[in-house]
């Protein structure tokens, strides 16, 4: 199969090229790389990811690793397949991009320190920190902010429909909701919408129940 | 000549900015930079929020849209003008593309969180009159090092680091590490390492940078 994913289903950037591949009903081949065994810092694996992270992709004889360039890639070499996750418009695709980098650079910093906190720890044996916690919650809420008086006017990040901007969020969501921060989205009102329209689309149902 | 239609909001000193700044140097842009007197707390007043709604800089304008985050800006500068100034910013087909943004994606999210810290806890606190925060500089120098040991590697196989041209994803390295480098003790992370060192050598001279470096020192 031309392409293949290589990752586990536990780590959020894995399932962040899962959702688009879903989204793009694109064919691929799922390797599990086993983290225990740390598998992803074996010669082998640092090859595909110099960082020894996962995800690491392969489409042919391209290769490529981090998940939101792998998902750039996928919406734009695939245009026809599936879910447009792009805007053709460049003055549209250009606000997207905005909101595909608010994700990258100020939701993913506090949301994923959260759900390690949170989620993972717990799943580990291991002692969440509770000023972490209480630290991360509040810079998480003003992003939360920002976001409420978007999606108040647009009903997408990016504008009128589901792009990659959207998108992006979906694996931290999936963890964070699992927790008591899914109050913080809960209480702002067109978020909170947002989120649950988002986690209901049918393709990230399929990528993580698959 | 007529106002350029390019608006940047915000100090060159800024390293947000500065990445902008060198893009549209790059691709010979026209452009005016609107200052943003921060010290007064013009980012977080009504009307810049407007434009920039996490109340930070940079903002740009270019006629009816206004945008925000640099390395949006930047791709949006590359590809609006794919044939102006420095080609193959950003690639010139959607396999290349992909190579510049899994680089560009490295910086964003390895090289520049501990960059940002140290250049921060180095740089500007010291400026600020902040107390530093000495294990945050040892944790964040090491997460560095092992960022810069990838780094090595690569540019010992490829010129730059999504292959031989200079792109997006070697731009958006510029603004943190010339602090580190010319501002700090700890020029020798970059300089020690002899494809990190040659890389850092070739991309800092380049005129665009350069031009940048001036209006900073200005």
């Amino acid at each position: 199969m031309a392409i293949k994913l290589y990752g586990t289903t536990a780590s959020t950037a894995t399932l962040r090229a899962k959702a688009c591949l879903a989204e793009k009903g694109l064919d691929y081949e799922f390797v599990n790389v086993n983290m225990s065994n740390k598998e992803h810092k074996s010669p082998e694996f640092l090859s595909r990811n110099p960082f020894g992270q996962v995800p690491a992709f392969e489409d042919g004889d391209l290769k490529l690793f981090e998940s939101r360039a792998i998902t750039q890639y996928l919406a734009h070499a695939y245009p026809d397949n599936g879910t447009n996750l792009i805007i053709h418009d460049p003055k549209k695709m250009a606000i997207v991009g905005v909101w595909i980098e608010v994700e990258s650079q100020k939701f993913d910093q506090f949301g994923s320190k959260l759900a390690w906190e949170l989620g993972y720890k717990p799943m580990f044996g291991l002692t969440t920190d509770d000023a972490a916690v209480e630290e991360n919650e509040k810079k998480l809420e003003q992003v939360l902010d920002v976001y409420e008086s978007r999606l108040s006017e647009s009903k997408y990040l990016g504008g009128d429909c589901f792009t990659l901007a959207d998108l992006h969020h979906l694996p931290v969501l999936k963890f964070l909701f699992g927790t008591k921060a899914k109050r913080l989205f809960d209480a702002r009102p067109h978020v909170s919408a947002w989120a649950a329209d988002i986690q209901s689309r049918p393709a990230w149902v399929k990528a993580i129940t698959a | 000549m007529a106002t350029p239609p390019v608006k940047v909001y915000g100090p060159p000193l800024s390293t947000a900015v500065s990445r902008v700044l060198v893009c549209l140097l790059e691709k010979d842009v026209p452009f005016q930079l609107v200052p943003v007197n921060m010290a007064k707390m013009e980012h977080k007043k009504p009307d810049y929020i407007k434009m920039q709604p996490f109340g930070q800089v940079p903002a740009f304008q270019d006629d009816d849209i206004t945008l925000f985050e640099s390395r949006a800006i930047c791709r949006y500068i590359a590809e609006k003008y794919p044939n102006k100034g420095t080609a193959g910013l950003f690639g010139t087909n959607p396999l290349v593309k992909a190579s510049i943004d899994q680089w560009l994606e490295a910086e964003s999210q390895s090289f520049n969180p501990p960059s940002s810290v140290l250049t921060f806890q180095l740089v500007f606190a010291p400026l600020m009159k902040l107390k530093q925060d000495e294990a945050l500089i040892k944790q964040n120098e090491a997460k560095l090092e092992k960022v810069l040991d990838v780094y090595e590697n690569r540019l010992g196989s490829s010129r730059y680091l999504a292959g031989d041209e200079f792109t997006l994803a070697d731009l958006s390295h510029l603004p943190n590490t010339q602090f580190l480098v010319e501002k700090t003790d700890k020029a020798e992370l970059f300089t020690s390492r002899k494809n990190v060192g040659r890389w850092w050598s070739e991309i800092s001279t380049r005129p665009a940078w350069k031009k940048v470096v001036e209006m900073q020192n200005a």
